[in-house]
């Protein structure tokens, strides 16, 4: 039945190249988490009225999120390969798609940051003030606590971009699903792969949604 | 205990600066509750917060037991902040930590061990009458349970001072009530000196020993709570005072008094801070041969006593009245007879 519908199909195959979009997203994810929130606590405590204001720094910072940001995906990779060629020694594998997933994946993801911090009651950094709170203090134990369900759904919004630039990494040669589409199936007529490519993606995409939306809402207590 | 002097704070906006507090000089004694009352816009707000530094003054100086805040440098700000609780309008709670957690906080602060927290977390809890509560979480209390938390979380490090910014504004009259309770407990209990500003006279009438009226960034006048509404000399002050004693129809109904009661003699009583003769109209027509009518008044308890005016119908003979009268006048109680209208 299987054979039948889907000919050109190797179900091995099609299990390492799965593999290789679940090993590009998770690291890829990983990575703009902490360069995401890194910039994103940035722009927030730099920017007007955060604790360190600073409008060169902000300046800056913001910059470099926006450029990052308004270059296509595409062309970032392809603007990256001398850096990528030095960091992981080859331009192709799933390995080297992670600095440009990265790199265009954070800037992203530092908006979003900088947003569910800017939720944060104002009145509770002032409590925390008023308790005679250092800023570490008040970063660590009441912004990001405070804004961890908007932290979580923008990672989520944020590793679903990233899932779909893995499939555009596929075309330089990176592997994984959207590789395997293009190569196996677009080029050699066979729609089937297609086909079954885009079930596997959309199946990732649901359930990092799933587990996004879950932890969420667990962590919400408001 | 805290001595502010010359104290001012400009905000400096793109077409004017806007003197929020000017000038300010006020002396508040350890161990009273300290009540600043005014309309929005005359400062108290950014006065409170000048006191721990949450505003930075433009100039003056705020000396709390003989530490000058104003000159702290940021760490020992920090420190003194330590000594200083703070409760507010909307409470300011972590939502994303219970109870007990967010009483902890400040203990977290402070470096205190995790050992001594939990002990201490317990006591605070208890305290403000939240027991059983410490693993809730902030939404799932009232909005008079969420100020007991900040009340426990304000009390955490022992401080010798509670500043209240507008604590129970945000609450319904009932609840005022019982927070403002609990206020007047804590400063019993712990020796605490509470400074509170509100726009509420009732809030002033209920727990202060003392008040200070703002206006336009200055304390336009101040003194014990009774002495402010018994004599209120500000036009603003007369204001706040008719929030409690409104009484605007008394004019009216001292004519028709005077009409309906011909026979024996009408008098006020003004009643300034008596607290021994607090069945005074009992006592006098036990005492007297005379008969006493309650016609008009109305009487509230502050901190330091009954205050409030009554205006009787008193039926007998003259001389007994007349006695009546002068054993009224021993007491506290002002006597006004030959009303005029």
């Amino acid at each position: 039945m299987f054979e039948q519908l889907f000919p050109n199909v190797q179900v091995d195959d099609m299990i390492t190249a799965t593999n290789e979009t679940l090993f590009m997203t998770f690291f890829s994810v990983l990575g703009t988490f902490i360069f995401g929130l890194l910039l994103g606590l940035l722009l927030y405590l730099t920017g007007p009225g955060g604790i360190w204001q600073n409008k060169i720094a902000n300046w800056i910072t913001a910059t470099f999120v926006n450029v990052f940001r308004a270059i296509p995906f595409i062309i970032l990779i392809l603007l990256l390969f001398p850096f990528t060629d030095f960091l992981v020694g080859t331009i192709r594998g799933p390995s080297a798609a992670l600095p440009a997933l990265i790199i265009g994946g954070a800037p992203f993801y530092a908006r979003l940051v900088e947003i569910a911090l800017k939720e944060v009651d104002k009145g509770v950094i002032e409590a925390a003030k008023a308790m005679g709170a250092k800023y570490r203090t008040i970063i660590f134990k009441v912004l990001l606590p405070e804004s961890t369900p908007a932290l979580i759904s923008g990672l989520t919004v944020t590793a679903i971009a990233l899932i779909s630039y893995t499939a555009v990494a596929g075309v330089i040669g990176a592997g994984g699903l959207g590789d395997f589409a293009y190569f196996y199936g677009f080029q050699r007529n066979s729609f089937d792969v297609v086909f079954v490519c885009t079930v596997l993606i959309v199946i990732i995409v649901f359930v990092f949604q799933f587990i996004g939306d879950f932890a969420s809402r667990k962590l919400d207590k408001r | 205990m805290i001595s502010i002097k010359g104290l001012s704070k400009v905000f400096r906006t793109k077409d004017q600066d806007v003197h929020a507090v000017n000038d300010l000089e006020a002396t508040i004694d350890s161990g009273e509750i300290f009540g600043v009352i005014g309309y929005s816009g005359a400062g108290k707000s950014t006065f409170i917060r000048l006191l721990n530094r949450l505003e930075d003054p433009s100039g003056g100086t705020i000396n709390i037991d003989d530490r000058e805040i104003s000159s702290l440098s940021k760490g020992d700000l920090r420190l003194a902040r330590q000594d200083m609780g703070m409760i507010f309008q909307h409470f300011n709670l972590l939502w994303s930590r219970t109870v007990e957690d967010n009483i902890a906080f400040p203990l977290e602060i402070a470096g205190v061990p995790k050992e001594e927290r939990k002990e201490r977390v317990d006591e605070l809890v208890e305290l403000v009458g939240l027991g059983g509560r410490g693993t809730s979480y902030p939404s799932q209390l009232s909005g008079g349970q969420k100020q007991r938390v900040g009340i426990a979380r304000a009390l955490a490090n022992r401080p010798k001072v509670l500043l209240c910014d507008e604590a129970t504004s945000a609450l319904d009259p009932e609840t005022t009530d019982s927070i403002l309770d609990l206020l007047v407990d804590i400063n019993a209990k712990l020796g605490l000196t509470i400074v509170l500003i509100t726009h509420e006279m009732h809030v002033i009438r209920k727990i202060c020993h003392r008040v200070a009226v703002m206006e336009d960034g200055k304390i336009v006048e101040e003194g014990d709570v009774l002495d402010v509404f018994l004599r209120p000399k500000q036009k603003v002050t007369k204001r706040f005072v008719d929030q409690v004693m409104g009484d605007p129809d008394r004019e009216s109904s001292l004519s028709l008094i005077k009409e309906e009661y011909p026979l024996g003699e009408v008098a006020q009583l003004h009643f300034v801070g008596e607290r021994t003769h607090q069945a005074l109209i009992s006592e006098v027509s036990r005492k007297f041969q005379v008969d006493v009518n309650v016609l008009h008044g109305k009487i509230t308890q502050t901190q330091k006593g009954a205050y409030g005016t009554l205006i009787v119908h008193l039926e007998g003979e003259k001389e007994e009245i007349e006695r009546a009268l002068t054993y009224v006048r021993e007491t506290s109680v002002e006597v006004e007879v030959a009303l005029d209208v």
